[in-house]
């Protein structure tokens, strides 16, 4: 099972040698959090609280509107100053946040339901705890969580896995709380397997974590139920081995279809901070209000692990971290192969915050693209089997239908092309570009279509 | 972290692996060093003119188009450089130097810049100005001139036959080729102390070449083993068949521009299929366009024009074989 791999990829640096020996320290209360409404892929919520209002730790402060949503919680105790567009380190920059000033007292609201007996809950009540918890997919795309756990009935699950792999360079978030907490992680992932009623479970992690893995397996055994099968999966070390349909592969041997999803195979992938967040809402009753972040890069002073309350201002983090070197040029949200770059430190942390990256001129190395050489790379790098080369080229030339017809719509955007590509053609760019006007084109097709039916 | 410090803003990733263009390009050129060498030791100083010529004119001609085309000046990206030490080592040593200009001007002008410049051309921009030099003064260009080793004795140049042109003597002669191969053994053609183009006639030196590319990972073994096998695998067939008309295998194997050909010119990324599979098909081809053209062919030698034949059928090689998409399978209904 070890060896098994999967298509393409590529071997970065990794770098993760900057914080992964480091314990997680508790960040500073931000003194003023600034939480947007829209935290997760899906509908913003409608604010709840209003200027002036006071507010405690975990007290619901924004609704989800619709199923493909996610409530948002205070995630400090103190009053509401403002409820307005703030920058969104995602550019969602049409967001409004709610703006809190801390009372300094940081206490929790009081309708917080302890459970010791969170074992015996149904799995309707599961999912609602999590619902109301407002936990999303931490590992970065924020999908909500109890939407991911409740498949139609015609698909059947089968495999839960766990994502540990943390293939992202520079990350050591997922790593380190595996390491340090991984009861909670496995006491969560059985709530989530007795969620979809299924058996059989893998928890995925990269050869490269051998202190994950032992940490992991230990806990494991001692709180291992007779009725479950779960195992550690161990994979190679190779970007991207955390992608969901390439973890799937490397485990099962199944492929989730062309745009399916991993449902279709019977499959459910979730990650692993994740997991830990459900077992603290089951048991404790407590909202999501925190998560763990990786601070590093060569331009941080000093890099950690930080466990920090969500709408703690970039700047404030990274001045725990001993503030940023002279030489800084970029900051990034997330990894350095799919993070997003940040114009200015104002913007907070999120539930997808999986880290916060300070890259200097050494790191963030930038080139004016050169033509093809046609040296095929890419190809072997693509892990969906694509032509990244052409589909590049049919960006530059407006060929949308062409780029649609060679199913640049499978592209998940990893970067592994662009990483490899010796010409530095910006391809994840000119494929985002494409993917962006075919699905306006199939839009507008489909009102078309509709207007059509009615006439 | 004065507030109004401004942050790079790019697409994801921010990382990139370390290849350039500039450095693949000038490995190969790095590559092709021993064949040079050899070259120079073998023909005497005469051959590093022509390499220093042929390289510098094809610069230098890189330079004049984009300058007198208004385009961005990238002469020194390293690509220039080696399609002129690929021209060179296609050459006679004794080509006049004149000839070998205007084969580099072809190479880089017609080669190359009229499509587009790097990446757009067809051809392999060397193989194309070596087939025009062949076709516009054979005499000059097939008038190999003996090993006349540095610091030996024998200084003045005699001409002397490739292996090849002097199997394809025999046979146009309607005579038993086997005095012909007779003349050269396999040790001899491995070291390469015969007539033939400046960088085609050592094996050795082209595998040293060849072993640093296989190590940078800037070639794979599909082209180039694919050619060569097909090439031996024929060529056995033939010399089974009839011994008194075709060479042995391993005579074929290294004698012409077959390994220079199979390491360093089908194995031009721009030229060459992007694919695995592809680049399989495509080494096929020029292995048995190369043994074709050898055996029955009126040219003794036919790496160049199976090269050129290939590198017009990989755009359709390219819209044919296409990777495995992953998800490639029947959405389940």
């Amino acid at each position: 099972m070890s060896h098994r791999t999967f298509q393409g990829g590529i071997h970065p640096h990794y770098e993760k040698q900057l914080t992964n020996t480091k314990e997680i320290l508790p960040a500073n209360i931000p003194d003023i959090a600034i939480i947007p409404l829209a935290q997760h892929i899906g509908a913003a919520c409608a604010s709840c609280v209003a200027v002036g209002d006071l507010v405690k730790k975990g007290q619901r402060i924004g609704e989800p509107a619709g199923f493909v949503s996610s409530p948002v919680h205070a995630s400090i105790s103190g009053k509401v100053i403002a409820i307005e567009r703030r920058p969104h380190p995602l550019g969602r920059d049409d967001v409004t946040s709610v703006i809190i000033e801390s009372d300094g007292k940081d206490e929790w609201t009081d309708d917080l339901v302890e459970n010791t007996e969170y074992a015996n809950l149904t799995a309707d009540e599961l999912k609602k705890i999590i619902l109301n918890a407002g936990i999303v997919g931490k590992g970065g795309a924020t999908f909500p969580t109890h939407v991911k756990l409740s498949p139609p009935p015609n698909k059947k699950i089968e495999t839960v896995i766990l994502n540990g792999a943390e293939c992202e360079p520079y990350l050591s978030a997922d790593h380190r709380i595996m390491v340090e907490t991984p009861h909670d992680i496995i006491e969560g992932f059985k709530l989530i397997m007795k969620i979809l009623c299924v058996r059989e479970g893998y928890i995925a992690i990269e050869d490269n974590k051998p202190d994950a893995i032992k940490a992991m397996q230990s806990s494991l055994d001692d709180l291992r139920s007779p009725e479950l099968d779960v195992q550690i999966a161990v994979l190679e070390t190779k970007y991207p081995q955390g992608a969901e349909k390439q973890l799937i592969k490397v485990i099962t041997g199944k492929e989730v279809p062309s745009g399916g999803l991993p449902m279709d195979v019977g499959l459910v992938v979730q990650n692993v901070g994740t997991a830990a967040s459900i077992y603290e809402a089951a048991r404790y009753g407590r909202p999501l209000i925190d998560r763990v972040l990786t601070v590093s890069g060569l331009g941080v002073v000093e890099p950690k692990n930080l466990k920090a309350r969500i709408g703690t201002p970039f700047r404030e983090i990274l001045d725990q971290c001993g503030g940023l070197k002279d030489d800084v040029v970029k900051v990034i949200m997330g990894g350095p192969m799919m993070g997003m770059a940040q114009h200015t430190l104002d913007a907070p942390v999120i539930k997808g915050t999986s880290g916060l990256l300070a890259f200097t001129k050494k790191e963030a190395v930038s080139f004016r693209g050169q033509p093809c050489i046609r040296c095929g790379r890419c190809i072997a790098a693509c892990p969906m089997g694509l032509a990244p080369y052409i589909l590049g080229t049919y960006g530059e030339l407006y060929m949308f239908e062409k780029a649609s017809e060679t199913s640049v719509m499978d592209c998940m955007e990893c970067g592994s092309c662009v990483f490899i590509c010796p010409a530095k053609r910006p391809l994840v760019h000119l494929m985002r570009f494409v993917k962006r006007e075919v699905i306006t084109s199939r839009h507008k097709e489909k009102l078309k279509k509709e207007k059509a039916e009615k006439a | 972290m004065s507030d109004n410090h401004l942050y790079t803003v790019s697409s994801s990733p921010h990382i990139r692996a370390e290849d350039t263009i500039a450095k693949i390009m000038y490995t190969v050129f790095f590559a092709l060093i021993p064949a040079a060498l050899f070259a120079v030791y073998n023909f005497g100083y005469k051959a590093l003119f022509i390499i220093v010529l042929c390289t510098v004119s094809c610069v230098f001609f890189e330079w004049a188009f984009q300058k007198a085309a208004h385009k961005e000046i990238t002469a020194l990206d390293g690509s220039a450089a080696v399609t002129g030490m690929l021209l060179a080592l296609n050459l006679p040593a004794n080509i006049p130097w004149w000839i070998a200009i205007i084969g580099a001007l072809i190479a880089i002008v017609v080669g190359k810049q009229v499509y587009g410049g790097l990446g757009a051309n067809i051809f392999n921009p060397a193989l194309i100005a070596r087939v025009f030099l062949l076709i516009s003064w054979p005499v000059d260009m097939t008038t190999y001139p003996a090993p006349t080793p540095l610091f030996s004795a024998v200084q003045d140049a005699v001409t002397s036959a490739t292996p090849l042109g002097a199997v394809k003597m025999k046979i146009l002669m309607h005579a038993p080729i086997t005095d012909a191969v007779a003349a050269f053994n396999i040790k001899q053609l491995f070291f390469g102390l015969h007539g033939g183009s400046m960088g085609e006639v050592s094996i050795i030196a082209l595998l040293i070449g060849a072993a640093i590319l296989f190590y940078k990972k800037y070639i794979t073994w599909h082209i180039p083993i694919t050619y060569i096998v097909t090439v031996f695998v024929f060529a056995a067939i033939f010399n089974y068949m009839d011994p008194a008309r075709h060479a042995p295998p391993l005579y074929h194997l290294f004698s012409g521009g077959l390994f220079l050909g199979a390491f360093f010119m089908a194995t031009d990324m721009v030229t060459s299929p992007v694919t695995h599979k592809g680049m399989i098909v495509f080494g096929f081809g020029c292995g048995f366009l190369t043994i074709l053209i050898r055996a029955f062919g009126a040219y003794p030698e036919g790496a160049s024009f199976a090269i050129l034949l290939m590198n017009l059928v990989t755009p359709i090689i390219d819209v044919y074989i296409k990777p495995r998409k992953f998800g490639e399978v029947p959405a389940d209904a």
